[in-house]
């Protein structure tokens, strides 16, 4: 089992890391639909027997959302709204991949010191959990598609469930549920406005946005 | 117990051309075709073997002395290198960095015998044959760094002995961070496609071919069969993490390991059919994806 949720971790922090060093949105948009559905089968592995219908609806739930309706979301606004189909990073790809490891590294640093309530269900859990965050932050601020910020979002999105879902694996099922509908509404709502942008602009490189005056 | 160590020598220096002809025929099958006869590299060697060199008269001593350094070197790491269980002929703690910078000498004539032609083509050669195998080296050394912490001792036949199934229990995820790295290695440093294109007939493209251009006769021979031998000591290192056969009965052993890389050179065929060779600039960015493969596995051992 532990075995099982540790290979998971791994596999995550490779999600993150083809986020970062891929040059091609579909690559990056596939590859936080795995770390989704990753993790949503990790709930399984993670939780007792006691709560398998909470863990079950739970895991479908996450599962359904981050591996089938975020993809189709943002392959629509993709394909709506002509998005060429490269990220243009200010950050370099092979220093944004240096960067993330110096974040993984960082996270293993700083989860040896991070005083926790109980014990994880495996020692690599908070380091990934704060990793992913990190690198989401990173992606949100250092890639110009408005769209690359939303991935960016959901990394960061993906890094909290896994820290709920692994140390705190009692929290209530409705705040779990409440955190993963915002998630929905803001990628559809982010969807929306990215087409509309596009419909109004031509482009949706944020960059350009600060030209904007009132 | 002389007598079986000298095996895996042995079983290289036999089988080593065999591989560059599985890769070709597979690639042969993958695209329709007959492809050449298994046996094509042997029948390459010998029939230069029997030719005379031509030297051109811009060259000194250190063209000649190209070939011969390299096939030496490479004879040397053979002796340090276990395979299918058995240890290898010289162990001894740190004999892992040893045989990584006997490579890196069997490179650096190489790279002086293409500079010492005073061909433009072949300096080019040399100079991304070295950028290359510089960014591959970080991967090497942190990969062999995870695998002595995980299997706690610095040579490399012990080294190998300790990956059992136990410790791929223990530590799977790493070991294959750690495969996948050396196997970017592998194809970087024998210049495989995605790095490299063996088969490339343009010299603006080439990096590692065309570094031997100038060399004929006898001495191609020698280049051949010493890049074979080199493919299979570093197939060595991939097939031994993923292939822990440890039985009681060695030739249970030594024909796991043999499977396994015939199922390395099927593999590498694989790939050379379904990829094309990188652009020159992506080719840091693949070496240094390895690195960070093998840091992860270390931290993950360390941890």
């Amino acid at each position: 089992m532990l075995l099982g949720i540790d290979t998971i971790l791994v596999i995550v922090v490779l999600t993150n890391l083809l986020v970062l060093g891929s040059s091609r949105l579909a690559t990056c948009i596939r590859s936080v639909a795995l770390q989704g559905i990753l993790l949503g089968v990790m709930t399984f592995a993670a939780h007792d027997s006691a709560s398998l219908l909470r863990t079950t609806l739970l895991a479908i739930a996450s599962i359904s959302v981050k591996g089938v309706a975020f993809p189709a979301l943002l392959f629509r606004a993709l394909r709506e709204a002509d998005i060429r189909r490269e990220i243009e990073p200010y950050v370099g790809y092979t220093l944004s991949i240096l960067i993330g490891l110096a974040m993984f590294l960082l996270s293993l640093w700083l989860s040896e010191r991070l005083p926790l309530p109980q014990v994880p269900i495996s020692s690599l859990i908070v380091p990934v959990a704060l990793c992913t965050s990190l690198i989401g932050l990173f992606v949100i601020i250092s890639r110009k598609k408005a769209i690359t910020q939303v991935l960016g979002y959901l990394v960061l999105e993906n890094g909290i469930y896994a820290f709920g879902v692994g140390v705190v694996p009692h929290s209530p099922l409705l705040v779990e549920l409440g955190v993963l509908l915002d998630v929905f509404v803001a990628v559809f709502v982010m969807g929306i406005t990215i087409f509309h942008i596009n419909r109004q602009f031509d482009h949706i490189d944020t960059d350009r946005l600060v030209l904007l005056k009132d | 117990m002389l007598i079986a160590r000298l095996l895996p020598p042995l079983l290289a220096l036999v089988f080593a051309p065999l591989l560059l002809g599985i890769i070709s025929r597979t690639k042969a099958v993958v695209a329709g075709r007959v492809g050449q006869p298994l046996l094509q590299p042997y029948y390459d060697i010998w029939k230069l073997l029997q030719k005379g060199a031509v030297y051109s008269s811009t060259t000194t001593w250190v063209f000649r002395a190209g070939p011969m350094v390299g096939l030496s070197t490479i004879l040397v790491v053979l002796a340090l290198l276990p395979f299918g269980g058995i240890p290898a002929l010289l162990a001894f703690p740190g004999d892992l960095v040893l045989f990584a910078y006997l490579l890196g000498l069997m490179r650096f004539f190489t790279v002086l015998a293409a500079l010492d032609t005073g061909s433009s083509f072949e300096g080019m050669g040399a100079s991304r044959e070295v950028t290359f195998s510089a960014l591959a080296e970080p991967a090497l050394f942190l990969g062999l760094a995870a695998l002595a912490r995980q299997t706690g001792t610095f040579s490399l036949s012990p080294m190998f002995e300790n990956i059992t199934t136990e410790s791929w229990i223990q530590a799977g995820p790493a070991f294959v961070l750690l495969a996948a790295a050396f196997l970017v290695v592998f194809l970087t440093e024998n210049a495989r496609i995605p790095v490299d294109d063996p088969t490339t007939h343009l010299e603006l493209t080439m990096i590692h071919e065309v570094m031997v251009l100038d060399h004929s006769g006898l001495d191609f021979a020698f280049i051949l069969y010493s890049s074979a031998l080199k493919l299979w000591l570093l197939g060595t290192l991939v097939v031994s993490i993923l292939v822990p056969v440890h039985q009681s009965a060695v030739w249970l052993n030594i024909a796991a390991a043999l499977a396994g890389m015939v199922g390395l050179a099927v593999f590498t065929g694989l790939i050379e059919s379904a990829m094309a060779r990188l652009r020159l600039l992506h080719v840091p960015q693949l070496l240094i994806g390895a690195s960070v493969l093998a840091t992860l596995a270390l931290v993950l051992v360390l941890r």
